[in-house]
C-alpha cells in the first residue's frame, strides 16, 4: 500500500506543463495555489515517479500484514451447466493441481446444485483432494444469494489461499459477489496463472481489449479470487487413482433463501449465429460439388464450429444466406476460422479479418487469402480435410 | 421510484500501446467517451422512467473531466448527475471502485433499482456491478436482455445465458446489468442539451461518504496490485505450409490441438 507525494515548490510554469503531460491518465493537474496535485484519475501506475522522481515520490504506507500460512490450498469454484460439470471447471482443476503441487498444498473443489453426486465424483476424478458439495433443491438453478452463501460457507470452512472461478456468465457474477463479501481482490479473465512460494498468485490478464497485458498480485488479502475464461487452459487428464474425498455440506434455510423467483426457464438449442461462433469452417469455390459440403460440415462438427461460406456458395444455394461472410453478408470475429478453398476477395476478407487465427487451405499458392492468413496451407482440401478428420477421430479415442 | 444508473468515461479507443522500452502507456491524443455499453443502461432506465415516472440519477466515478459524460446523460434525459471524485479514490481496483460507488449511491439514496451496462471497454472486468450489489446488500441479476414487466414492488427480466434463457422476478431494491439486446439507445437531444446546460452536477468526495475511512478507498482500499504492464506478444506470425496432404493434415491437427480447439464441451 502506498501513496504518491508531490513536491512541486519552485517549479517553472514550463516545467509544470511538462510534468502534467507525463501522466497518460491526465491525473496531474495544477491546483488553484499553483502547486501540482493529483486528481481522481490517478491509477497509481507510478509512471510519474519514474519519469520525474525529484517531484513525484512513492511512499509506502504500512498496513498490518495478514498471516498467509492460515490460508492453504487452491480451490476451484466449479459450475454445473446443463447437468454436467462445465469443462472450464475441469480446466481450472488442472491448473489448480499445477499450482498446488508447486506450494505442496491441497486442491479443493466447491460445487453447488441439486442431485450433484455425479458432478462431485467427476471433480474428484479430475484431481480435487476434497470436493465440497452443496446439494439442495434451492440450489438447482443459479441464483445469486444462495450460491454466494454456499461459497462463503466453503471459504470459511476451508480457508483456501486462492479461489479460481470460470469466466462464465454465472461465474462472473458469483466471483465478484463473493470477493466483495470477503473484501478481497479479484482478477478477471486471467490468461496466465502462476504462484509464488508465499502463495501469492501471479496473475496476468489483458486490458484495453487485449492491447495491453497487466501482471497483477493480491499481496495482502486472502483468499485471492481469479477468474479464467473457457479454453484458456488445457483440459487435464483424469487421474488414474483419484484419492480425494467428497464432503457433503448443508446450509441453514435462511442462507438458501433468495429474493429472486424463477418464473420461466427455457433450455436453448445450441444454435448460434456465425457472428457469435468461436470457431468457423468456411467454404468457397474450391469446394467442387454440393455433396462435398458434407466434408465441410463434418470438419465443423469435429471442431464444434459453425459452417459459413462465400457469396458464390450462397448464390448456388448450398448454404443459407445467414451463413454468408463478407460485405454483403455478415461480419465474424471467431477465435479460429478455417477457410477451405477460398480465394479471399476483398469483400470476403472485410467480413472476417477480425478473426484471431486464420487458417487457409488453397491449392493456388498465389491466392490472396494467404496475405491475411496466419497459417497459409498450399494444398488440396480434398486430401487435407479427410486426413485431418481421421486424426481427430483417432485422437479422441486415445 | 428512484433509479441509479452507473456509467463510466473510457478512452475513445482501445488501441492503446505500451512503450516497450519504458513500459508506460502511450495514450497521446486519445479522446474520452461514454462507455458504449452504458448507453443501454441509460436507455433501460429511461424506458422505466417513461413507464413509471421514476427519478433517474446517473453516477460516475473519475477525474473532474468525467463530467462530460454526465452532461451526455443529462442530454439523454436523466434528472440528476453525481460525480464521485476525490484524489483519495485514485488507483482504485474493482473492490475499492465498487465500494466508493456503493457509498455514493447510499449517500444519495435509497434507490429502488441500480442499472449498469455489461462491462466497460477499458477494464473489461464486468464485475463492478456485482460488487456494488454486494456492498449495497441487494439482490442482482446480470446478462439481462429484456425488461418484461415492472411493478412498484419489483421487476421481471429475462437473462440470456449460453444454454438457458431465464425469466426472473426481482424484488426492489435490486441491481441489474443489461445487455445490448434491451433496446437501441436514444440519441442525446440538442433541445435537452440547451435545457440542461447549466444543470448542476453533484460532486461527492470522501468527506461526503458515510464511511470516511480513507483506507477503504483508492489504492489503500485495493487488494490487487498491478506489478507491471506490458505489450502482448504480437501475433503477426504468418506461416506458410507446403507438403503432401497427410503431413499437412498432421501439422494442422497439432496446431489445432495445441490451441485447444479439439476440446469437447462436457
Amino acid at each position: 500500500m502506498g501513496k504518491i507525494v508531490v513536491r512541486s515548490a519552485g517549479l517553472s510554469p514550463e516545467r509544470k506543463k511538462e510534468l502534467i503531460a507525463i501522466c497518460p491518465f491526465h491525473a496531474i493537474q495544477e491546483e488553484k495555489d499553483g502547486s501540482l496535485g493529483l486528481n481522481a484519475g490517478c491509477k497509481m501506475c507510478r509512471i510519474c515517479t519514474r519519469k520525474a522522481p525529484e517531484v513525484f515520490g512513492f511512499v509506502e504506507v504500512e498496513q498490518p500484514k495478514i498471516d498467509k500460512s492460515k490460508w492453504r490450498g487452491i480451490a476451484v469454484a466449479a459450475e454445473i451447466s446443463a447437468g454436467r460439470v462445465h469443462p472450464v471447471s475441469l480446466e481450472l482443476l488442472g491448473k489448480a493441481r499445477q499450482l498446488a503441487a508447486k506450494i505442496k498444498q491441497p486442491v479443493y473443489a466447491w460445487v453447488a446444485g441439486y442431485k450433484i453426486d455425479e458432478a462431485a465424483e467427476t471433480l474428484r476424478r479430475y484431481g480435487a483432494d476434497a470436493v465440497y458439495a452443496y446439494d439442495d433443491p434451492a440450489l438447482e438453478f443459479f441464483r445469486i444469494e444462495p450460491y454466494t452463501a454456499a461459497l462463503e460457507d466453503f471459504i470459511n470452512a476451508v480457508k483456501p489461499a486462492a479461489v479460481l472461478v470460470g469466466g462464465t456468465p454465472s461465474g462472473r457474477t458469483l466471483a465478484p459477489r463473493a470477493a466483495a463479501r470477503f473484501r478481497t481482490g479479484l482478477t478477471a479473465d486471467c490468461t496466465v496463472l502462476d504462484i509464488k512460494e508465499n502463495t501469492d498468485l501471479e496473475q496476468i490478464r489483458p486490458a484495453f481489449g487485449g492491447n495491453i497485458m497487466a501482471h497483477i498480485n493480491t499481496p495482502n488479502h486472502r483468499p485471492q479470487f481469479a477468474s479464467v475464461r473457457y479454453k484458456i487452459f488445457p483440459l487435464p487428464e483424469m487421474l488414474q487413482n483419484p484419492g480425494g474425498r467428497i464432503e457433503k455440506r448443508t446450509l441453514p434455510p435462511e442462507k438458501l433463501a433468495s429474493g429472486i423467483e424463477i418464473i420461466d426457464l427455457e433450455n436453448k438449442p445450441e444454435e448460434i449465429g456465425i457472428e457469435e461462433a468461436e470457431v468457423i469452417v468456411a467454404a468457397g469455390r474450391g469446394v467442387k460439388r454440393q455433396e462435398d459440403m458434407a466434408l465441410i460440415r463434418k470438419l465443423a462438427d469435429a471442431l464444434h464450429a459453425q459452417v459459413a461460406g462465400t457469396r458464390c456458395l450462397i448464390e448456388a444455394g448450398w448454404l443459407d444466406h445467414k451463413r454468408q461472410i463478407g460485405l454483403s453478408g455478415r461480419t465474424v470475429a471467431p477465435k479460429l476460422i478455417i477457410c477451405c478453398g477460398i480465394s479471399g476477395s476483398v469483400q470476403f476478407a472485410a467480413g472476417m479479418k477480425g478473426a484471431e487465427k486464420i487458417v487457409a487451405i488453397n491449392t493456388d499458392p498465389e491466392a490472396s487469402i494467404f496475405n491475411i492468413a496466419h497459417v497459409g496451407i498450399t494444398g488440396d482440401l480434398y486430401e487435407i480435410v479427410p486426413a485431418l478428420l481421421k486424426k481427430i477421430e483417432q485422437g479422441e479415442s486415445l | 421510484m428512484k433509479i441509479a444508473v452507473c456509467i463510466k468515461q473510457v478512452p475513445g479507443t482501445t488501441a492503446v500501446e505500451v512503450d516497450p522500452v519504458t513500459g508506460t502507456l502511450k495514450r497521446d491524443g486519445v479522446e474520452s467517451k461514454l462507455n458504449p455499453y452504458d448507453l443501454y443502461a441509460l436507455e433501460t432506465a429511461l424506458r422505466l422512467k417513461e413507464k413509471l415516472g421514476a427519478e433517474l440519477t446517473a453516477f460516475t466515478m473519475g477525474p473532474p473531466q468525467a463530467e462530460d459524460i454526465l452532461r451526455e446523460a443529462y442530454m439523454m434525459g436523466v434528472d440528476a448527475a453525481v460525480l464521485i471524485s476525490d484524489r483519495k479514490f485514485g488507483g482504485a481496483d474493482v473492490l475499492a471502485t465498487s465500494y466508493a460507488i456503493s457509498q455514493a449511491i447510499t449517500a444519495q439514496g435509497p434507490f429502488d433499482l441500480v442499472v449498469t451496462g455489461r462491462q466497460t471497454t477499458d477494464g473489461d472486468t464486468a464485475q463492478v456491478g456485482s460488487e456494488v450489489a454486494e456492498f449495497l446488500g441487494i439482490t442482482h441479476a446480470a446478462s439481462v436482455t429484456s425488461i418484461d414487466g415492472v411493478t412498484p414492488a419489483g421487476l421481471t427480466v429475462t437473462c440470456d445465458l449460453p444454454l438457458q434463457r431465464m425469466t426472473l422476478r426481482l424484488p426492489f431494491p435490486a441491481l441489474i446489468a443489461v445487455e445490448k439486446a434491451v433496446g437501441e439507445p436514444r440519441l442525446p437531444s440538442y433541445k435537452r442539451k440547451l435545457a440542461t446546460a447549466g444543470k448542476p452536477i453533484t460532486v461527492l468526495a470522501l468527506k461526503d461518504m458515510a464511511d470516511g475511512d480513507e483506507s477503504h478507498y483508492g489504492q489503500s482500499g485495493s487488494p490487487t496490485r498491478v506489478v507491471r504492464i506490458f505489450p502482448p506478444e504480437a501475433d503477426t506470425g504468418h506461416e506458410h505450409w507446403e507438403g503432401d496432404g497427410t503431413s499437412l493434415a498432421d501439422r494442422l491437427y497439432h496446431f489445432l490441438a495445441d490451441r485447444k480447439f479439439l476440446q469437447r464441451i462436457g
